[in-house]
């Protein structure tokens, strides 16, 4: 997978792909594009400094949010890192909504009061967007405590990075899930790096799935970079979680193409390990696939793309025209007023 | 009405049996919550009563459970977090300031946090540096959340009643000598007002402002400055850290035009700073003196005795002050 | 055709400098490919192009630094059409390097003199304001000196036991327009800078007074024994901090005059008198360490008493603090002058231009009067109007002292 960095190589449980039709593969291309060319609009929004503060992309990593989505119901909870743009999106919250967010507008997704890296939409149970790494965690080990309590068999999916392990809160969260059984899915996006600390130098025992494994919770190292790999190990585990009791830890294997930010010069990578990493570029890799198997013609991806395109090319100019929330609301929504407005589940 | 003898910590199992049995939402999470009975005997019985789905003993994770009960909050629950001292709630504090009080905010309205923290704080036991400080102004600091500190058997029991009935999340600060003060109070557990300070005794020369542990000091410093020096202390409680109700403190100030805040935090930077800053914006021509500050010493706390009471304020260094000002 | 621009490269970035060019004008472009480098503070970034198309020409040399956003090349997208001719790269003007800007050079001010300052409590000076004491008579007994509520309390109480005058307790009456009594002996303080001012001012304004306005006088005695004896009742009930003094009596009732001799509420502006609709009395103050002001009292005929005594000493107050606002000092229609307090038994004011009248009182006095064939002893007030001759005549402004005599006659009614 990865060139040698001195990196042990990985146990990988062999996965069959479910049988793809048509429908829904081009469903995952779509899905995968569309993060993609979202995220490359955002790029280009920065740059032109309409986007502002912090901006992670998620390109090279779409087959991990858009895979994982297709395992969870709209029931399901959802909590999410600074990185999460193409969770939002596969998740089904509107890329208007998202890119009016990053510009700071009233019409975005948390009122232009979150930007880039705190996007939340109660109504698709999206809990955010968080930039404390592992922050994430223990709010997921507690929605997951409350639809314990409550009775309700439901998941919920935690993502988290490579660079998540090793802080405190990622143990106590693993350990609070397994020791109360709670219906946690653990969703580790190894990316090898910690933003600019190899994953060689952050952890001492690299192998993420066995530390999960050390907490009781059962893990799958899982190929990222393959949507259907992901999709079908995500169901398996989701499926588990459902059933109960306990959690389930995924270990997916990935790769970001760009930086780790859009203010990170990206100089502790080597260019050739970013190329290598390229060559197994999930859209690519899925759409030869499919060529290859007849379920998609230039044309059926040429009208997608368009589709997307001006999907986007709308989202933007809805966010250039949407008003910014007015001053006098500064202070608004600090507390709950009395009359009960905000949402709890 | 019937009243029943309790002591401050009964008042608080009081109101925790009493949400436990009238309200499913509610659950208790902590350490040691379950068949300890909790670290101060508070939660003693509860277990039994309710089961350990409700009477969580959590491991030792304080950011974990802490952040869990965020998420419970979230998913529709009404946890009560027990965080044995306010020294270990440091550990938690990434998911109380960057998460239950800014996730309200930050989401643009979407979440309320309704999540009750209650831990011990003070110092006076000789338990060292690690186990007795008094933090509560570094979370009166925080926008988003309330802070309450229980000085009297009464609001014991009735402000965790009273937190539970908010949206937004509340920290509880209870002063771990109190735990065996006793008073008699209603039968009938019932909440109690959070927006307002009290005036627990009444008097025209000089204005004691505190709150929490420090509330018995003052009273008996009162009570010495009548006998023996004929002055007459109004000693105000503050009850209620974050939002500060300084309208009683003015009201008061009215009438004496001497005010003192007892605070055993340290000084730099602490809550008494913050009530003096408000006096002198809200009440600057009422002055007729600067306003003191009684503060615990700037010390890590000490072991020997003798030391940890030189660190605290007292009665008499309450009465010190309060003679400084030139009678 | 479309530009490209320096891009944002991380949040506080505000300019990158072009390292190099990797492509030349000319060449083919697609977007996402990498046309160049840019150094910033954190390293050298490639940077790619969002347009696709030809190169037309760069308008940045390697080299140079430009703010975000800046263009630096221009592209010419597929399906536009291509210039006539290729023009050569014409280096963009970087930013004309600002001249650094001339440091003005620091001139220390003048040196503040020392003054002397003085400690008073907040609530003290409060206090002291509301019961009409001037601070600077008082002495503290707080640190420092510092000045208390008690001290000032004190001084209240002492003023309290002065002796009193007739059936009214004694609180000091209505300052008079008085020049000062003793010269400061002491160098000039900005405080005596400012009065040596306010002197020449004074002159001026009363030369020119006596020069343009010609005067004529006239007096009247006013039998004030019904109005002492109602003000006596009045205070019984007020607290100390809330009485009442003679000369509030006097002002309102002077107000309520000009309402039936409206001619004396005018001012001359040019060559023409102007009636006024506002009844605004100018009260003379007399300042510490010299000086003189008159500032009004708004609608002083609609005042109540407890209304005028309140206003009045609120503009005592800040008349010795130099803080009157200039309506009050530009807008009396009337002014009143006093020398109660100095015992001195009637007064004969200059007229303060544009005003066409000044009324004043002298001291209180018993003096023997004639009730119903009785010779008894009275208090009494001498009322005196200065009045302008171009404006009235003696009918009318005799008419004007009888209406204040009149009124002083039925207290309760002021």
């Amino acid at each position: 997978m990865s060139p040698p960095a001195g990196k042990p190589a990985t146990r990988k449980r062999a996965v069959r792909p479910p049988a793809l039709d048509r429908e829904h593969a081009q469903h995952l291309l779509r899905e995968m594009l569309r993060v993609r060319r979202f995220e490359e609009r955002a790029a280009e929004q920065y740059s032109l400094t309409r986007i502002r503060g912090f901006l992670h992309l998620y390109i090279g990593e779409e087959a991990v949010g858009v895979g994982v989505m297709q395992a969870l119901t709209p029931d399901d909870a959802i909590v999410a890192t600074y990185r999460e743009h193409g969770q939002a999106l596969a998740r089904g919250l509107p890329a208007a909504s998202l890119m009016a967010e990053m510009f700071g507008k009233s019409t975005g997704c948390s009122r232009g009061r979150g930007g880039s890296m705190h996007f939340f939409d109660v109504s698709r149970r999206f809990y955010g967007g968080n930039a404390i790494v592992g922050g994430g965690l223990p709010i997921a080990v507690g929605l997951a405590l409350a639809d314990r309590l409550q009775g309700r068999k439901r998941v919920t999916a935690c993502f988290f990075g490579d660079g998540a392990v090793a802080e405190g809160e990622f143990h106590e969260s693993l350990n609070l899930a397994a020791l109360w059984q709670l219906p946690v899915l653990f969703l580790c996006e190894n990316n090898e790096y910690a933003m600019g600390t190899s994953i060689l130098q952050e952890l001492a025992q690299p192998d993420i799935h066995l530390r999960a494994e050390s907490y009781g919770i059962p893990a799958e190292e899982v190929d990222g970079m393959d949507v259907v790999a992901v999709e079908a190990a995500a169901r398996r585990a989701a499926e588990a979680v459902r059933a109960g009791p306990g959690p389930r830890f995924l270990e997916l294997h990935t790769y970001r193409f760009r930086a780790h930010s859009m203010a990170d010069p990206d100089l502790y990578r080597k260019k050739e390990e970013v190329e290598h990493w390229k060559e197994r570029d999930p859209i690519a890799l899925f759409e030869a696939r499919l060529r290859k198997a007849k379920l998609l013609t230039d044309d059926e991806l040429a009208a997608v793309e368009a589709e997307i395109a001006a999907e986007l090319d709308q989202a933007i100019a809805a966010a250039e025209a949407a008003p910014i929330e007015p001053l006098e609301d500064l202070t608004k929504d600090v507390y709950t007023l009395p009359a009960g407005a905000g949402a709890a589940a | 009405m019937s009243t029943i003898k309790l002591t401050y910590r009964e008042a608080v199992r009081a109101a925790l049996r009493h949400a436990l049995a009238t309200d499913p939402r509610v659950f208790l999470m902590g350490e040691d919550v379950g068949g300890y009975g909790g670290a101060f005997a508070v939660s003693l019985g509860l277990l039994d009563e309710f089961g350990p789905e409700r009477v969580r003993n959590a491991p030792l994770s304080e950011s974990g459970f802490v952040g869990a009960g965020i998420g419970a909050s979230l998913g529709g629950m009404r946890p009560i977090v027990e965080v044995m001292t306010i020294n270990f709630s440091l550990l938690a504090l990434d998911q109380v300031v960057n998460n239950a009080a800014t996730l309200r905010y930050m989401s643009g309205g979407q979440l309320s946090v309704p999540l009750v923290v209650r831990m011990a704080t003070g110092g006076g036991r000789q338990m060292a540096a690690q186990h007795e400080h008094s933090l509560e102004a570094w979370y009166a600091h925080i926008p988003g959340i309330k802070a309450l500190a229980p000085a009297t058997v009464e609001d014991a029991r009735g402000m965790l009643l009273a937190a539970l009935q908010e949206q937004d999340p509340v920290f509880i600060f209870e002063h771990a000598l109190l735990y065996p003060l006793e008073g008699e109070i209603d039968d009938e557990p019932r909440a109690v007002d959070i927006a307002h300070a009290a005036v627990r005794r009444e008097g025209s020369d000089v204005t004691v402002v505190t709150y929490g542990g420090s509330l018995g000091k003052c009273l008996a410093a009162a009570e010495l400055l009548e006998q023996e020096h004929g002055l007459a202390a109004e000693v105000i409680d503050l009850r209620t850290l974050r939002p500060l109700d300084t309208d009683t403190v003015l009201a008061s100030l009215a009438k004496t035009h001497r005010v003192v805040i007892v605070d055993e935090g340290w000084k730099t930077g602490g809550l008494a700073g913050e009530i003096s800053a408000q006096i002198m914006e809200q009440g600057f021509d009422l002055l007729d003196w600067p306003v003191q500050r009684v503060c615990g010493v700037e010390v890590p706390m000490p072991y020997a005795k003798h030391l940890e009471e030189a660190a605290l304020p007292s009665a008499e260094r309450v009465v010190a002050a309060v003679r400084e000002m030139a009678f | 055709m479309a530009d490209f621009v320096m891009p944002s490269l991380g949040a506080d970035m505000s300019a990158g400098t072009l390292a190099a060019w990797l492509k030349q004008p000319g060449d083919a472009v697609k977007r996402g490919d990498i046309v160049a480098v840019v150094h910033t503070d954190k390293a050298d970034v490639e940077v790619e192009v969002f347009t696709s198309g030809v190169i037309e020409r760069m308008l940045v040399e390697p080299g140079t630094e430009v703010p975000v956003g800046t263009p630096l090349a221009v592209i010419l997208e597929e399906g536009a059409a291509a210039p006539a001719a290729p023009v050569a790269p014409t280096p963009a003007a970087a930013p004309p390097a600002a001249a650094p800007p001339v440091a003005a050079p620091f001139v220390p001010g003048p040196g503040v003199p020392a003054e002397h300052r003085l400690l008073i409590s907040p609530s003290a000076r409060q206090l002291a304001h509301e019961l009409g004491l001037e601070v600077d008579a008082l002495t503290g007994s707080g640190p420092g000196g510092r000045i208390q509520r008690r001290d000032v309390e004190a001084a209240a109480a002492e003023r309290e036991a002065a002796p009193q005058e007739a059936a009214a307790p004694a609180p000091p009456a209505p300052p008079a327009a008085a020049p000062p009594a003793a010269a400061p002996a002491a160098p000039l303080t900005p405080a005596a800078e400012r009065s040596a001012a306010m002197r020449r001012a004074i002159a001026a304004s009363m030369s020119r007074s006596k020069r343009e306005i010609p005067h004529f006088y006239l007096a009247q005695t006013i039998d004030l024994s019904r109005a002492l004896a109602w003000l006596g009742q009045e205070n019984l009930r007020r607290p100390v901090t809330e009485r009442l003094l003679h000369g509030a009596l006097l002002i309102k009732a002077v107000a309520l005059a000009l309402r039936e001799v409206p001619e004396l509420n005018a001012t001359w502006e040019g060559d023409e008198v102007v009636r006024r609709d506002d009844v605004n009395v100018g009260v003379a103050i007399a300042l510490r360490g010299g000086g003189l002001v008159a500032p009004a009292l708004h609608h002083t005929d609609e005042l109540t008493l407890e209304e005028l005594m309140h206003s009045f000493r609120d503009l005592v107050s800040r008349a010795r603090a130099g803080s009157l606002r200039s309506s009050e000092m530009s807008e009396p229609t009337i002014t009143v002058t006093s020398l109660g307090e100095r015992g001195v038994e009637s007064v004969f004011g200059v007229i303060f231009p544009p005003q066409v009248a000044i009324v004043g009182f002298g001291t209180l006095v018993e003096r023997p009067w004639i009730t119903e064939g009785q010779i008894l002893p009275c208090p009494v007030v001498n009322a005196s109007l200065s009045a302008d001759h171009r404006v009235t005549d003696g009918h009318r402004a005799s008419a004007f002292l009888a209406a204040v005599d009149r009124l002083l006659q039925e207290p309760e009614e002021l």
